[in-house]
């Protein structure tokens, strides 16, 4: 088996009824890797996954998991771990009991279910909550007790269904840290969805951006924001300005961060352009400039001199090599 | 605004008298038995008959059958429709309310002649076969209530998700059932129970034309015979029945909470 064998999908497509929802999507992807599949909702990514996990049959291709063609396995023969968005915890069972049901299961005896749910309660930070039902808990320490659950059998593949979004803000950024940090550590191959770009990029080894039914791109973070190869997910994935096209060309286009307004080593061109906007986020300013009638956003650290001021002239400094050329 | 609040306490004194005062006159000539004071004498009595305590007990027993037999066939069944044929629902509406809409002397009679003694199936051949279609009989009535009660006990949890998170840990479909579903809708469950239970002690058509010796037909007899016992057996009934439903609803109490939580 090669390094991108572990987990194989090979031009599969599903259709519901005349809607082809999945158009031939194939990828490969290695033993221990983190995977988002990211996407606007519709684009085929959760019918992915739960193609994967055997809810739905494809309609044509194949999965293969360590070799094993499993297409047409049944759900509870792949041995597979999942979370879903809405926790899906048992809500007639302890935290224990949701946590050991796949170990029961199993046929696990009893004492060794036991010893197993303590160290998974440990490792999700939970230790004591055996006895607690989950409707006792938060959201978060649910979707916690979810992964606990999901990774206790030891399946071959964990498959991540938007399990973030059903929490705010605040808990979701803590939530994914733990969530990649459990999978490091357990070195478990990860499939995870999500429609939201910043959360893949922040824990992905590789992102499969997924646009109408086919893949747009597959890559690291890094590759994918840096060198976006088609329009959708130059667009998708994190801000873009669009260039004036009377200087460069159509279809040209850069990130807020690559442009400045004092000069560095690598920037070799200069556009001038009225502040049209300053907003203040903090750490960083975000200054809308309008150059040649095309509204550009920087960003900027905060810390400077005074920012500059609605109605002021500014020269804004840029690297041609940053200049992104938007295909398709 | 106390206007209003007043004929509002009129409509609902002029309600509750329309229960309560045939009830309480009920009660009333109940104790009546020995001239001139009130006793329990018709209590008494209709406690050690022992044709009460042979016919209430058989009923008892004939309902926990059709309670088993009805759980046994309208949890899987309302399970598979929601889960898997959806569209199917209407159908299963339509079906399961066809039981209040024939009596239940056209049932019996179909029952007799289907199944006679000289029949395929001669359930009516043997006490014991006739006691098994007695149990089905009850099972039927039972469906509106039993299926309406096991249906929105599932609409409350979402059977699906929860289907699919115990498959993919290699849970079989029986044991997801046993397991998850029906843990999670026994509330609902044990009221199409006591509903089932309500219905099988007073009934009387299939018992009597069956001719078995159910609490039906011994009420009927009692009523046709004795003055005051039938007034004593009618609040004993009620208990029974309000028993049933308090039941339900102090049950209702331990009904696995599902988390809607997010903070």
């Amino acid at each position: 088996m090669t390094e991108d064998q572990f987990l194989r999908v090979d031009a599969l497509t599903k259709s519901f009824g005349t809607n082809q929802v999945v158009k031939g999507v194939s990828f490969g992807f290695g033993k221990g890797e983190f995977i988002s599949l990211l996407g606007p909702s519709g684009c085929g990514k959760t019918t992915i996954l739960r193609m994967i996990a055997g809810f739905e049959t494809p309609t044509t291709g194949t999965i293969r998991v360590a070799g094993e063609d499993i297409t047409h396995l049944r759900p509870n023969q792949r041995k597979l771990g999942m979370v879903f968005q809405a926790y899906a915890l048992f809500p007639n069972l302890t935290v224990g009991d949701n946590i050991g049901f796949g170990l029961k299961v199993a046929g696990m005896g009893r004492e060794e279910r036991r010893a197993r749910v303590e160290e998974m309660l440990r490792l999700i930070g939970l230790p004591g909550f055996e006895k607690r039902y989950p409707y006792e808990m938060s959201g978060g320490q649910q979707q916690r007790v979810a992964l606990a659950r999901a990774i206790a059998p030891k399946p071959r593949l964990l498959l991540l269904d938007e399990p973030l979004s059903a929490l705010d803000a605040k808990i979701r950024v803590s939530l994914r840290g733990e969530i990649r940090a459990i999978q490091q550590d357990l070195g478990i191959t990860t499939v995870f969805v999500t429609h939201d770009q910043e959360e893949a990029m922040s824990i992905s080894d590789r992102i499969v951006v997924m646009n109408a039914g086919h893949i747009e791109q597959m890559g690291s973070a890094h590759e994918i924001y840096n060198r976006p190869q088609t329009r959708f997910v130059a667009t998708f994935v994190g801000q873009l300005n669009t260039l004036p096209a009377a200087t460069f060309g159509p279809d040209r286009a850069i990130r807020p961060e690559l442009v400045s307004l004092a000069p560095r080593p690598e920037t070799d061109m200069t556009l001038t352009g009225t502040v049209a906007d300053v907003g203040f986020l903090g750490s960083v300013l975000r200054l809308r400039v309008d150059v040649e009638g095309a509204p550009i956003s920087i960003d900027t650290f905060n810390g400077h001199a005074p920012p500059p001021q609605r109605g002021d002239t500014v020269t804004l400094h840029l690297a041609r090599k940053d200049v992104l050329a938007l295909g398709a | 605004m106390k206007q209003s609040k007043f004929w509002a306490w009129v409509i609902f004194g002029l309600g509750a008298a329309y229960f309560i005062v045939p009830l309480v006159a009920t009660f009333e000539f109940s104790l009546k038995m020995r001239r001139g004071h009130y006793s329990f004498d018709s209590y008494a009595s209709v406690f050690s008959d022992p044709a009460f305590q042979a016919t209430f007990g058989y009923s008892t027993l004939v309902g926990l059958f059709a309670i088993l037999v009805g759980v046994l066939i309208v949890v899987p069944a309302v399970y598979f429709v929601r889960l898997r044929l959806p569209h199917l629902r209407p159908l299963m509406e339509f079906v399961t309310l066809l039981p209040l809409i024939i009596p239940a002397i056209v049932l019996v009679y179909g029952y007799i002649r289907l199944y006679n003694s000289s029949s395929l199936l001669p359930f009516t051949g043997s006490a014991l076969g006739t006691d098994i279609l007695l149990v089905f009989g009850y099972v039927t009535l039972a469906l509106p209530y039993m299926y309406r009660a096991v249906d929105t006990g599932m609409r409350t949890i979402d059977i699906k998700t929860l289907t699919e998170a115990a498959q993919i840990m290699g849970a079989s479909t029986a044991t997801i059932i046993a397991r998850i579903i029906l843990p999670n809708i026994l509330v609902a469950v044990l009221s199409g129970a006591f509903l089932t239970f309500a219905i099988v002690i007073g009934e009387f058509t299939i018992a009597s034309l069956l001719n078995r010796p159910a609490f039906g037909p011994y009420l009927q007899n009692v009523g046709a015979n004795r003055a005051y016992e039938p007034s004593a057996l009618a609040i004993i009934s009620f208990i029974i029945t309000w028993g049933a439903m308090g039941m339900i609803n102090v049950l209702g109490r331990f009904a696995p909470r599902t988390s809607a939580r997010t903070d």
